[in-house]
């Protein structure tokens, strides 16, 4: 088995943070990873992506390929858009539906919102007021991861093991934020 | 031994640790960067006492492990493929001088230019200079490779390049590592003069490098990285892959067998053998590299070629430019391209751009204001963050070339008459080429304003330290810059007056002004504080 994830969002949005906890899930599997990321000068402010591919098997590439991906998971509602062309046709969208808007051009929310419902597996969920509402605002990225494993078929279990492992050196209160900022996600 | 999930730069540095490195070398420039951030925070690095601060700029860091090469000991240089351009004049001359202790130049291309200004392919400059060059395909490649770079380095006595890209250096995977080897003792040469580049002896060192080729060659071809697979079900095509190329192939056949004969590359000189036999295999041969042509450039100049067509980006099978992905393999093999849905209209370009509350905005603005009277055009840039300055709403600078060329080029352009004629470069790229072209400007008395962006750091990269940190005003007045015309001030908008007046007047100055913006990066300012308040 395989799930090739496009994950999006703008430099510092956290979209690292969220590879870096599934990808320990899946390693605590036995699953192989591969992940690609931005460094340089396209963090600043500038859109940002992650290739993450998790399999039983060997990868090869760490690019996915166009269309082949099974999943956008992205933190911003353009962004999410803005990798469209790496969706496989039965792929799921799963974006946040908070913009992020640092350009003078950003466009009207709601046709955003009418584009990511255009794709038949979509879910647009408002992951800051969720992560804001069980009081971990800074963890809007693991609300999103939260709304997106069942789709990838991973459980809460693991998820939650794999944030204690991944959190664990910055104390038990981030633990918990990031917990509660899960399994809120997973129940949105 | 335990998986470790490393970036291709991460597992390059923890490798070469493993192989009982005593000295990392380098300037940050991305994609290379975290090679040596990686060894600053490995605690096995502080325990094995491993230098690894960052050096001046590249020629300075390439000259420094040439140093720790002589004395006996490994020693690893890094820096993007730019910054080889930096190096080449001990580049070149070390494949003449030769290595004593294990010597691996490591170096970052970016095809697609992610973070660069251009797309060179350092595997010319390898061929350039005669020297071993590996290219890793994976993360475990780059781990293995640093073993296997300084024993071939110790035993021709040569540098070796390293080749990462993009797509290696910043993707992480599972690396499984080896026992560690114990560093090197300190010991001299054997022959005292080995580095030693008076024509007479250099006559002697290039005969003897020339002599080496034969070597290098033969050992590509038994090397472990170099691999035929001759055995397949259809003759019509060869593949050639060099570094990661070989997993777009992979993927595109990710079910089943690959049916054409495939050799995979990854040590050069080329292995010819290896290629001869493909060629005579097969009806026509497909190349498939990460950066520019170099492999298929050369099978096309080898005496039995010419007779089956070759494919690759020089003749455009696969474009000319960018870098590669598994549907341009796709495609130049003939197969189905897939594709998703088309990137909705409504989705507007967002650019880098510098960060709110950035110092460089501020200093922009102020300089925009003070040449309001001139026009556009008199605006000489340089590498770092601060090149954003071209973006709106500042639309502010006119060139962007080499690291130290705003000042070089400000000179010029005034020497021609351009008046006002103003230099912008930021304060680590100062002390990495700066320094030298601001002496060219003092000589003559140029009638120039150097706007030195003081954010105490390397920005663009991460904020790394920099040689030269607080030393800006006391190396211009060094230089002869007359003090009167050093002039500071902070970039803030509750500044705005001063800000524009200080340039204003240091325009007006006829000769050499140093106008130094200073305010601490807002990136690593937001670092620091993080740091000392408890979460």
């Amino acid at each position: 088995m395989k799930k090739d994830i496009i994950l999006a969002g703008v430099g510092g949005q956290g979209i690292l943070t969220i590879a870096t906890v599934l990808g320990a899930a899946a390693l605590n599997r036995g699953w192989n990873l591969k992940q690609a990321e931005v460094h340089g000068m396209s963090q600043r402010g500038g859109d940002v992506q992650s290739h993450l591919r998790l399999s039983d098997q060997i990868i090869f590439s760490d690019l996915i390929p166009y269309g082949k991906a099974d999943m956008i998971l992205s933190v911003e509602p353009m962004e999410a858009l803005r990798h469209l062309p790496y969706l496989a046709p039965d792929g799921w969208i799963i974006s946040n539906s908070t913009p992020f808007k640092n350009i003078p051009d950003y466009p009207d929310e709601e046709q955003l919102y009418a584009e990511i419902q255009k794709i038949p597996n979509n879910i647009l969920i408002d992951a800051d007021s969720i992560a804001k509402s069980v009081k971990s605002p800074r963890s809007m990225n693991i609300v999103m991861l939260g709304a997106a494993i069942k789709y990838l078929e991973f459980t809460p279990a693991e998820l939650e093991e794999a944030i204690k492992m991944i959190f664990n050196r910055k104390g038990e209160r981030i633990v918990e934020e990031n917990l509660r900022a899960l399994n809120a996600g997973i129940n949105a | 031994m335990e998986k470790m999930m490393l970036l291709g730069d991460e597992a390059v540095a923890q490798g070469a640790l493993d192989a009982g490195i005593s000295g990392f070398y380098g300037y940050p420039g991305t994609p290379s960067t975290e090679i040596i951030e990686y060894a600053q925070q490995s605690k096995q690095a502080e325990e094995m006492k491993v230098h690894r601060v960052w050096s001046s700029n590249e020629k300075t860091a390439l000259e420094a492990a040439l140093g720790m090469s002589f004395s006996g000991k490994r020693a690893l240089v890094t820096m993007k493929h730019v910054g080889l351009n930096v190096a080449a004049d001990p580049f070149m001359n070390s494949a003449c001088t030769g290595a004593h202790g294990g010597l691996i130049v490591a170096v970052a291309d970016d095809p697609s230019m992610h973070s660069s200004q251009n797309e060179q392919d350092s595997r010319f400059y390898g061929k350039f200079a005669m020297i071993p060059v590996l290219e890793p395909s994976n993360q475990q490649e780059c781990y293995d490779m640093a073993f296997f770079g300084f024993e071939l380095s110790e035993k021709y006595h040569i540098p070796v390049l390293l080749r990462l890209t993009t797509r290696l250096a910043h993707s992480r995977s599972g690396v499984i590592r080896k026992n560690p080897v114990p560093q090197n003792e300190l010991k001299l040469p054997e022959d005292l003069y080995q580095f030693l580049l008076l024509p007479a002896i250099a006559r002697k060192r290039y005969k003897h490098l020339l002599e080496l080729q034969a070597d290098f060659l033969k050992e590509a071809e038994q090397s472990p990285y170099n691999q035929l697979t001759l055995e397949a079900k259809d003759y019509s095509m060869g593949i050639i892959t060099t570094g990661l190329a070989y997993n777009y192939l992979r993927e595109n056949f990710i079910d089943q067998p690959i049916p054409y004969p495939v050799l995979k590359i990854s040590h050069y000189p080329l292995p010819e053998k290896a290629i001869h036999q493909l060629y005579d295999k097969c009806d026509s041969l497909l190349v498939l590299e990460e950066g520019m042509p170099v492999a298929e450039d050369i099978l096309k100049g080898l005496a039995w070629t010419g007779t089956k067509p070759i494919y690759g980006r020089l003749d455009g099978t696969i474009e000319r430019d960018g870098e590669l992905n598994p549907n341009k393999v796709a495609r130049a093999l003939g197969l189905p391209d897939t594709e998703g849905k088309p990137v909705p209209a409504v989705v507007r370009p967002r650019p880098p751009a510098l960060c709110v509350g950035c110092p460089h905005s501020d200093s922009f603005l102020a300089l925009n204001e003070a040449l309001k009277d001139y026009g556009k055009g008199h605006v000489f840039s340089d590498i770092g963050c601060y090149t954003l300055g071209f973006m709106p709403p500042y639309n502010a600078i006119n060139s962007c070339v080499d690291m130290g060329a705003s000042i070089t080029m400000a000179k010029g352009a005034a020497d021609a008459g351009l008046y006002p004629s103003i230099g912008v470069i930021g304060d680590s790229t100062f002390f990495h080429s700066g320094l030298t072209g601001l002496m060219d400007c003092v000589y003559e008395n140029a009638n120039v304003v150097i706007v030195i962006l003081d954010n105490s750091t390397t920005a663009m990269t991460g904020g790394q330290e920099y040689t030269g940190y607080g030393k800006i005003e006391d190396v211009c007045k060094g230089i002869g810059v007359n003090l009167d015309h050093i002039r500071v001030f902070k970039p803030l908008k509750t500044n705005w007056d001063e800000m524009v007046r200080i340039y204003q007047e240091e325009i007006s100055y006829n000769g050499v002004s140093v106008v130094i913006p200073r305010r601490e990066c807002i990136q690593t300012l937001r670092k620091k504080n993080k740091m000392e308040t408890p979460e």
